[in-house]
């Protein structure tokens, strides 16, 4: 039997105004998103949390169930509801997964941010998101200072020391030390507001998005992927004054926050013309891509809605950097390396950008280069933006898994296309001692040209 | 529910293993169909023995009991209908062991349909049954639904590969039919049992039989700028003894909403596609497609295109697989039917559902596995008009009446759950129902394994209980219908 008719937009919202939302209102998962779900159970199997406990609580259909719920007064905004959409990964495989078309990505994290205005969490963990999201990111010479004092750690020599000890362990933080960073000698930031002229004939001019963290823990990587837009006849300027995507962010529900980061990067850009916004971040780029996104709600009386059309605007210019080099095609001329690898597709280029063919594309065109495809590439690694370090015990047993299966291919290099994911394979590789290399698609293709 | 129950289950499972609180038992009252219906406690075998002992604890304390897959049921069939416990096989799902010399595999029920395939692809087989929710549904919802899907066609159903079956019966003892033998001797029990939704039995395992992948496999498109054609090549491809692997038909309407989503290289003109895959050993394949296209042409197909390789194969059949979740993205309010008929019937039944929609003011969109006649009419209505949603309903149920007419049934692969319940006696006489309900009885006597499914319930055929998909929200009515003719 069919069910009576579903309510549509208008009567939904007059009906629940009516009954208690547990959300307020301003950014919140709305009526014609959260009911675009038929419940067809289709994504299941798609879901890493799914996978690992198998509990509709920890699913994509359960996770929105819940936020219909919550919206329509059923069931408390609460500590159980807030552990189901911590634990989501915001991978978005189910995305992918969709045949209905629901845009789960923007309704986790408008409920995050209905949980961040509406549940109080304990004392420490609001002192370390407030300082994190708030501090931290929004302010490059924060995180140059944290870095400067992380590198000395690191490099002194008391890293090796308290290594050595069994601190870590006992206070159970040797998985996490694990997944530390690297901080860099030199940092990206002395790379800001320079041009970096095309070899050859110019084909392209284009902006370099280099990203927050990545500045202090990337910078190899960033300089990589300017050398090898150069190679390929791209002028890459890198806009002075940019800041933190926002990701993070809004991933965490800090929407106004990842808002405020994101006027300033449209101002940063907006400054000239280019032919794109690249970024090599995976995670970074599915964000810029959606700014418009956070715009469209929790917008404040006296904002206008100019915000909205600019945000879409500038977001039309981004591109990942494999889509871009992809689109463009590959002029430079490579060397010939014997190697084998194997592709781990991030998340965010994959489920978030829809984009499964250009890193291999890439990859391939190495003359030499074999790719191997490993079982599942398109689950996440548990890597997830913040997520093994808040959840890590989950993490872990995903990474655990990631890691058989880049093993199984026998390549001795996996390759990905976000900075996120690279430290998380780094830190599997050396805890699963596969003696795998991670590197970036843009790294493989710099290693093939250095020595042309 | 009695907490002495529900304290014995943590007891066994522990409490990773129970679930009891309500924000929890929230998210088990829906599958993939527009029922609703809560249970009081959710559990998690992790063997066959905790299986064993959940049923024994059901008697014990009265309380009904459900298995429950993925999940993705179109018929309510793991729902909860007069509450107790659902049974979530999810995380039984081991694949026990893989015999490639003698295309067998042994599973347990919650291995999800697909994952078996990928599991077995690198010898060159895989688990035939295909229904398009493959992806997430378990080898065990398809043993009690039946499940078919595109392939079924040259394949068979579901119970054409299932060889053994572990069970659970409702009375608690733990009994095994057939095995890997192709004939085992004695009744063929899983025929029985195959097909049986959850009604006479839990599965714990089941031993399938793997089919090897074809040689070659040939995708065609046809496109046609009038349905009858279509239909009429479908007629006249059985009538040339040609059996083709699947033979799809999506109608103008479906094929434009999954197009916008899929962009499967449909065209969006036409009135209707014709989607048929042959294979088989490779000079086969072709001779047949070459046959195929020729009859296609020959009924008006304007266009006839051949997939050129696997990236197009896979988009085309992607159009297929997703179509009921395309059209979701129209809008969340359509029913979607499962009626089948003679396959020579399938122009007449076509014109007449056109027709009857028509008649009543409604768009219906038409997917089905047209080669076994199995159709799913999607009848959309607009939400904010409860005339209409009634007249939806009777609507859908003409089209039910004329399938039984044609020679059909109510149902293809969906089963009957508890949403078609009230659809049998259109089709069954009493005596034939009677002896259906002895057999379960027989196996179920207590009747506590998956009450108030298949069998009519006690309420008066004209009468119809409607329940509301609003999300969850709760609103139970019932209102009165033009009795059956
Ligand atoms: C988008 C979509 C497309 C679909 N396409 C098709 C299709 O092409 N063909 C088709 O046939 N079906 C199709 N279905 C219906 C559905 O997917 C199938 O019926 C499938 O077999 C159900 O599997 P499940 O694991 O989700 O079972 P569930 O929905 O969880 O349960 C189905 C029934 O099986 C019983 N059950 C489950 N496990 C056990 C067990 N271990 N022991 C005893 N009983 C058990 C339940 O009690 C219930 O009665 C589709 C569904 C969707 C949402
Ligand atoms: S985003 Fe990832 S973890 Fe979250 S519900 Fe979707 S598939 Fe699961
Ligand atoms: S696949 Fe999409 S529509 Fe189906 S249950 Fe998941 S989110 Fe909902």
């Amino acid at each position: 039997m069919p069910g009576l008719p579903p309510l549509t937009h208008e009567e939904a919202q007059r009906e629940f105004a009516e009954t208690l939302s547990g959300f307020t209102a301003g950014d919140k998962p709305e009526y014609a998103d959260y009911s675009r779900c038929i419940h067809c159970g289709l994504c299941l199997n798609a879901c890493p949390t799914y996978r690992l406990w198998h509990n509709e609580a920890d699913s994509p259909r359960g996770r929105i169930r819940q936020m219909a719920l919550v919206d329509q007064g059923r069931l408390e905004l609460n500590e159980a509801f807030v552990t189901h959409i911590d634990r989501c990964l915001d991978c978005r495989a189910c995305e992918t997964a969709c045949p209905s078309g629901v845009e789960y990505g923007k309704l986790v994290e408008l409920a995050r941010a209905q949980i961040a205005k509406n549940f109080k969490r304990p004392r420490t963990s609001r002192w370390i998101r407030n300082f994190v999201y708030r501090r931290l990111l929004t302010d490059p010479r924060h995180i140059a200072r944290i870095a400067r004092a992380m590198r000395f750690y690191q490099r002194s020599g008391l890293e090796a020391i308290v290594r050595g000890t069994r601190i870590l362990r006992l206070i159970g933080m040797s998985k996490r030390a694990e997944l530390m960073p690297r901080i860099d000698r030199e940092f990206f930031f002395s790379r800001l507001g320079k041009t970096f002229p095309a070899q050859g004939e110019r084909r392209a001019r284009v902006a370099f998005f280099a990203g927050c963290l990545a500045q202090v823990t990337f910078t190899q990587l960033n300089d990589a992927t300017i050398r090898v837009l150069q190679a390929n006849g791209c002028e890459v300027v890198v806009p002075a004054d940019q800041f933190c995507c926002g990701a993070l962010a809004a991933h965490a529900g800090e929407r106004d926050v990842a808002r405020e980061l994101a006027r300033k990067n449209m101002k940063a850009f907006s400054a000239e013309a280019f032919d794109a916004i690249v970024t090599n971040a995976a995670g970074c780029g599915s964000t810029l891509k959606e700014y418009a996104q956070l715009f469209a709600t929790g917008r404040e009386e006296n904002e206008s809605t100019d915000d909205a059309e600019r945000a879409a605007e500038f977001s039309r210019g981004v591109r990942d950097v494999t889509e871009f080099l992809s689109d463009l095609g590959l002029s430079a001329r490579m060397r010939e390396m014997k190697l084998r690898v194997t592709y781990q597709d991030s998340c965010h280029l994959l489920h978030g950008q829809k984009i499964r063919e250009a890193p291999r594309k890439l990859i391939r065109a190495i003359p030499g280069v074999e790719l191997v495809e490993m079982p599942l590439a398109e689950q996440c690694c548990g890597s997830a933006g913040v997520y093994n370090v808040t959840e890590t015990a989950t993490s872990m047993e995903l990474l655990k898994e990631k890691m058989r299966n880049a093993k199984s291919t026998g390549a001795p290099i996996i390759v990905t296309a976000n900075p996120g994911c690279m430290l998380q394979l780094r830190a599997g590789a050396k805890l699963h001692a596969t003696g795998q290399d991670v590197l970036h698609v843009v790294e493989l293709l710099d290693r093939a040209l250095t020595n042309a | 529910m009695d907490h002495h129950l529900l304290h014995e289950l943590e007891h066994l499972l522990g409490h990773d293993g129970v679930l009891s609180r309500p924000e929890d038992l929230l998210l088990y009252e829906y599958d993939g169909s527009v029922e609703i219906a809560r249970p009081q406690c959710v559990v998690f075998p992790a063997k066959t023995a905790d299986v064993v002992r959940i049923v024994e604890l059901s008697n014990r304390y009265k309380t009904p009991i459900v298995g429950r897959g993925a999940g993705t049921g179109l018929s309510g069939g793991a729902l909860a209908r007069e509450g107790g416990i659902v049974v979530s096989f999810a995380r039984m799902n081991r694949i026990l062991e893989i015999d490639i010399e003698n295309h067998r595999a042994v599973v347990q029920p919650g291995v999800v349909n697909a994952d078996l395939s990928l599991a077995v692809a690198h010898a060159g087989l895989h688990f035939a049954p295909d229904p398009s929710s493959q992806r997430a549904c378990t080898i065990g919802g398809n043993v009690s639904e039946n499940a078919g899907g595109p392939h079924t066609l040259a394949y068979g159903v579901t119970t054409n590969h299932v060889l053994g079956l572990e069970m659970v019966m409702p009375t608690g003892e733990l009994v095994r039919i057939g095995g890997k033998a192709a004939d085992a001797p004695g009744y063929d029990l899983c025929g029985l049992f195959v097909g049986s939704e959850g009604t006479l039995a839990l599965v714990t395992e089941v031993t399938v039989r793997l089919t090897r992948l074809p040689e070659a496999v040939k995708t065609l498109l046809a496109v046609y700028d009038r349905v009858d054609d279509a239909t009429e090549t479908v007629v006249e491809i059985t009538a040339r003894g040609i059996t083709p692997a699947a033979c799809e038909m999506l109608d103008g309407w479906t094929l434009r909403a999954v197009e916008a989503w899929v962009h499967a290289g449909f065209p969006l003109d036409s009135a209707a596609v014709l989607l048929i895959e042959v294979d088989g050993l490779r000079e086969a394949a072709e001779e047949h497609a070459a046959q195929i296209a020729e009859v296609c042409r020959l009924h008006g197909a304007r266009e006839v295109r051949v997939a050129c390789d696997e990236k197009e194969r896979d988009l085309l059949w992607k159009g297929r697989k997703n179509a009921f979740g395309a059209v979701g993205r129209l809008s969340p309010t359509y029913y979607v039917q499962d009626g089948v008929i003679p396959r020579t019937k399938l122009p007449e039944t076509l014109r007449e559902i056109d027709r009857i929609g028509k008649e009543n003011g409604f768009e219906i969109g038409n997917i089905f596995h047209a080669g076994d006649g199995n159709l799913h009419p999607i009848i959309l209505f607009d939400a904010r008009d409860s005339k209409q949603f009634q007249r939806a309903v009777s609507t859908a149920e003409e089209i039910i009446r004329f399938c039984i007419k044609m020679g059909g049934a109510i149902t293809g692969e969906h089963g009957v759950g508890m949403e078609k319940d009230r659809l049998m006696p259109f089709l069954f006489s009493e005596a034939d129902i009677a002896l259906m309900k002895r057999v379960r009885d027989e196996f179920n006597p207590a009747g506590l394994l998956n009450p108030g499914k298949i069998f009519p319930t006690g309420k008066g055929c004209g009468e119809v209980r409607v329940r509301s998909q609003r999300n969850g929200a709760e609103t139970d009515s019932t209102h009165e219908e033009s009795s059956p003719a």
